[in-house]
């Protein structure tokens, strides 16, 4: 043994040296570092993948990124990190970084056709200005759109949403999130009022069972698996459920591990409510005091475009949204159908099972967490779904308390923080107000210093309706930050690739990296990213996270923030607001975006003087103040006083995160009950707030099947998600070499049975095909995961092998969020 | 240069430099998603077959202290259940004097309130959430990270990557 690793380490030593160029004793002596030399700055930054909102260390020597570590300090993780967290370092050193604007171009101008040849930032703002006056001119402000991201930080959001809506009057303003967790963010306002989480992530260490509802958390969100393993292998009496349409690795810890048939968690989430009605396990007080009922609509189609049959045949596609109230009775009636014998039958769980699951959340003793991420939210029943889990929460009564806790997990660093919190959707402004209310609008108006009646009612296009309009070519000029849709959106090749190459329209693409959506585009901005600029992300459990540029972009790349702030100084109020509104106003007239949004007396209140000279801070010296705590504390003016109130700027870079409400400089663990939430009152108890009368809707829907199930020519389900190494559509992560070799490839998991049916192994070459597109990979039968026979498994992250050109643009017809879960395909040999 | 001369060049050295700049000066217009071989987005190519997993037991030096190693061998089949943790059979600290194994860090003995046990502390259950395999496939983008040492025994650039 000895022998043979003496003899490694030779051979290694002498090939390094050998590739190195040096000799042996030069190498020697390079190791030999102490004192100031291997001394590092350390600086907090929260991790720039998931939801879970992970405290990192990060050390910085000349400029450059040298090391990362999980925080100890911060409460997420203490210490830890999973396999991606672990490699941030080297995050932002892929060669192939973008650094300098991209434009195509033939005979020495802007040509749709043309090809990509590197101009100045002036350049690219001048002929992106050029095309949006055009566009703007021909067509008006519904010709313009913006598709950002929960990647965004929460300033840059802000600024996006400030240019978007009172810039150009549109509220064509959609992030990526709404593939994310559109769903969830519904459900939160139609139950609650509010948006996201009652409880926070302290509830893993007080809960006695938890149930994770189509989620893959050992994967997805290693870290807070952690969590969990820590509390189950330290506490017997845990029990963990696992329910999800195939087998993955958090069966390894799963009591109960149930596999359902796509689409059913519906009808076993009734089967819940009926059980815990069924047995007199109803909390009544807190039922009658706390709780409303409604009657949802049922049939109400799919999200498809309105020319498809499924939607013509479905009664209530147009209004899907409606509801009637209904009492306790009639709601326990209507889930009465939903007796153990007859969704066994329909989801294939044993009944056992069905019936150990309901007893975690029927037996008033234990404390129950549920769980869920993308399995509920990407679902055409999304908003219905999550509905259904507040339902059994808020029968039992088992919520805002610790360990009793309906969780929401988010997939992006700021899905809470950007797209929710700062409101980037097409339908909502900060604070969890509404475009389409015209007092919140006219509250709006205010805070930004705007005239009033200036910000546009209507609510824009969401992602799957922008990529719609862009290939019907009512959407011209299109603008995408920190995200790759042309490889995250349904259904690509049909009806997101052609509007991007549509001749009328005029695509920008900011990233840091060449994307396939960036090489689909019509100019390319070099991004900076992470720890690039100052920033700050918002977590699953609100808390609300900073970080300070701590290395500088490399070449021209430039932040989110800079080249919002930047381009806004190319127009002019009369370019682009109403006649009429600048006549009433003529004090706005002739001064650019820039200066009526972002020079407006909020947002550059703040010197220079304020940044902390430890750091550098790039966007606010070329503007001359501290921007992003003049866009912070702008923002945050709007949610202080309402259940939504955020600590001043500079204590967020003092802190590892706080979760907001921050009331009296304290953070708000349990929302909406006594001694845990400063908003309900003494004697209160529990108090909705978010409701005007202070409770929540229980509402009743039915199961009805997902859009597109298998039958004889495509017999198999097609699952999309993701895999442990990589995040989302692999931009950062497959040039991470660790994690690239560790996952090289999107293979199509199978079972070995349904492979062998069809002639294949392991290993063969195949197509999967849908009615929409079709991709070619490699059969694995014997990895993480399994499916059962019929259901197949192609993760999202390899822009090889792009799944989504298979996939169906159904989406939730209320939350208008895609269902990337499930859809038919056949598998043939390649 | 031709055109087939080009898209040769740029199959061979996919990681030097994006495909624009040795398309910049001649040829045609096209920056691709070096994942992606050099087909339109509406077009699909053959999938490579899946690379073999790396066995050669060899140690790979860390890029910093705290990144969790790579496991150089194979690890199918390895059952980590509720019950049963193969990877601690020979990596946790009783069975390495047998196994020759390198011992789990000490980190990994301590909870999450920084108090150390007698045994693998339950937070750090599932070893392959931080350690991965690694299969033979050559990374398409080179990295171009610097670790301290290197940073240290040679003059900065400042970080400009221009």
């Amino acid at each position: 043994m000895l022998d043979r690793r003496d003899f490694i380490k030779a051979q290694a030593v002498a090939a390094a040296a050998a590739a190195g160029g040096v000799s042996l004793p030069a190498m020697a002596q390079t190791s030999m570092i102490a004192g100031e030399d291997a001394q590092l700055k350390w600086s907090k930054a929260p991790c720039r993948f998931c939801g879970t909102g992970c405290g990192v260390m990060v050390a910085t020597k000349d400029n450059r990124v040298v090391a990362t570590h999980g925080d100890m300090q911060a409460e997420v993780n203490r210490g830890l990190n999973c396999v991606k967290g672990y490699f941030l370092s080297k995050i932002m050193y892929g060669q192939d970084r973008l650094t300098q604007p991209l434009l195509r171009m033939k005979d020495g101008k802007y040509h749709k056709d043309g090809e990509f040849l590197p101009v100045t930032w002036d350049q690219a703002f001048d002929e992106m200005a050029r095309q949006w006056k055009r566009v703007l001119k021909d067509k008006g402000p519904d010709a313009v759109g913006m598709f950002g991201s929960g990647q965004w930080t929460i300033w840059e959001g802000y600024a996006a949403s400030k240019l978007m809506r009172a810039g150009f009057r549109t509220n064509n303003l959609d992030p990526n999130a709404r593939h994310c967790m559109a769903s969830a963010a519904v459900a939160f306002i139609r139950t609650f009022g509010m948006d996201e989480p009652m409880g926070c992530y302290d509830d893993f260490e007080h809960a006695d069972a938890f149930v994770l509802w189509g989620s893959n958390m050992a994967e997805m969100h290693p870290i807070l698996w952690t969590r969990i393993s820590d509390r189950r292998l330290a506490h017997n009496h845990v029990k963990i459920a696992v329910l999800s349409t195939f087998e993955h690795r958090s069966f390894e810890l799963a009591d109960i591990p149930m596999i359902f048939e796509p689409g059913t968690d519906l009808a076993i989430l009734n089967f819940i409510a009926n059980h815990i009605i069924k047995t007199g396990r109803v909390n009544r007080e807190f039922v009658e005091k706390h709780c409303s009922f409604r009657l949802g609509q049922k049939d109400i189609g799919y999200g498809l475009r309105p020319e498809n049959v499924l939607e013509v045949r479905a009664a209530n596609a147009k209004d899907p949204t409606d509801s009637k109230p209904m009492s306790f009775d009639e709601f326990a009636t209507f889930v009465s159908d939903y007796t153990v014998d007859k969704v066994a039958e329909l989801s294939k769980v044993p009944k056992e099972r069905l019936l150990a699951l309901a007893e975690l959340y029927a037996d008033p003793k234990t404390k129950v967490m549920s769980l869920w991420t993308m399995g509920f939210n990407q679902h055409v029943r999304g908003v219905w779904v999550n509905h259904m889990v507040y339902n059994i929460h808020l029968l039992t009564g088992k919520i805002s308390e610790p360990g009793n806790s309906p969780f929401s997990l988010t997939g992006q660093p700021s899905a809470c923080g950007t797209a929710r919190e700062v409101g980037t959707f097409a339908h909502r402004l900060p604070a969890d107000m509404q475009v389409n209310n015209p007092v919140h609008r006219s509250h709006v108006e205010e805070g930004w210093k705007i005239p009033k009646g200036l910000l546009p009612g209507k609510i824009g296009y969401h992602a799957v309706l922008m990529d719609r309009m862009l290939k019907d070519g009512k959407l011209n000029a299109f603008w995408i930050m920190v995200n790759n849709n042309l490889q995250a959106a349904p259904n690509t090749n049909t009806e997101t690739y052609p509007g991007y190459r549509n001749p009328d329209n005029f695509i920008v693409v900011s990233d840091a990296y060449p994307t396939v959506t960036a090489s689909a585009a019509d100019l390319i901005l070099p991004a900076a990213m992470w720890v690039e600029k100052e920033g700050a992300y918002g977590n699953a459990e609100r808390r609300t996270h900073f970080w300070h540029q701590l290395v500088t972009a490399p070449g021209e790349a430039r932040s989110d923030l800079w080249q919002l702030m930047e381009f806004s100084k190319r127009f002019t109020t009369d370019e682009v607001w109403p006649k009429e509104i600048l006549d009433t106003n003529p004090e706005f007239r002739g001064k650019t975006l820039f200066d009526v949004l972002y020079r407006n007396g909020n947002v550059d209140r703040f010197p220079l003087s304020e940044i902390d000279p430890e750091y550098e801070n790039r966007e606010s010296k070329a503007f001359g103040f501290y921007v992003q705590k003049g866009l912070f504390e702008e923002y945050a003016s709007f949610g202080r006083g309402h259940g939504h109130d955020l600590a001043p700027f500079d204590r967020y870079h003092q802190e590892r995160g706080l979760r907001w409400p921050v009331v009296d400089g304290k953070e708000t663990r349990w929302r909406y009950r006594e001694g845990y939430d400063p908003f309900v009152k003494e004697g209160e108890g529990v108090k909705f707030y978010g409701n005007p009368d202070g409770k929540a809707n229980v509402f009743a829907f039915p199961y009805e099947p997902p859009a597109e199930s298998p039958d004889k020519d495509f017999d198999l389900w097609l699952v999309t998600g993701r895999v442990l190494e990589h995040w989302h559509s692999g931009s950062m992560t497959m040039r991470v070499p660790e994690l690239y070799k560790a996952m090289p490839m999107a293979m199509v998991f199978m079972h070995p049975d349904d492979a062998k049916d069809r002639g294949l192994r392991r290993g063969s070459e195949v197509k999967v095909v849908s009615r929409r597109g079709e991709i070619h990979t490699r059969v694995e039968t014997r990895g993480r995961n399994r499916p059962p026979r019929g259901v197949v498994f192609v993760p999202w992250f390899d822009s090889a092998r792009l799944i989504n050109k298979v996939t169906l643009d159904a989406t939730d017809p209320i939350s208008k969020q895609t269902d990337f879960k499930k859809c038919a395909v056949k598998i043939v040999a390649a | 240069m031709p055109r087939h001369l080009l898209i040769a060049l740029a199959a061979a050295l996919p990681c030097l430099v994006p495909a624009l700049l040795s398309a910049q000066n001649s040829g045609p217009a096209r920056l691709d998603s070096p994942f992606r071989p050099p087909v339109n987005f509406t077009d699909e190519t053959t999938a490579p077959p899946i690379p073999a997993d790396v066995t050669d037991d060899r140690r790979v030096a860390r890029n910093y202290p705290e990144q969790p190693p790579v496991i150089p061998h194979n690890v199918r089949d390895y059952q980590i259940t509720l019950n049963n943790n193969q990877c601690l059979t020979c990596h946790s600290r009783q069975y390495t004097g047998a196994s020759q194994a390198p011992m789990i860090s000490i980190t990994h003995y301590v909870n999450r309130d920084g108090q150390t046990l007698g045994a693998v502390s339950p937070r750090r259950y599932f070893c392959m959430q931080c350690h991965v395999p690694q299969t033979v496939a050559q990374p398409i983008v080179t990295n171009t990270f610097k670790d301290v040492d290197s940073m240290i025994s040679r003059p900065s650039d400042g970080g400009d990557r221009r």
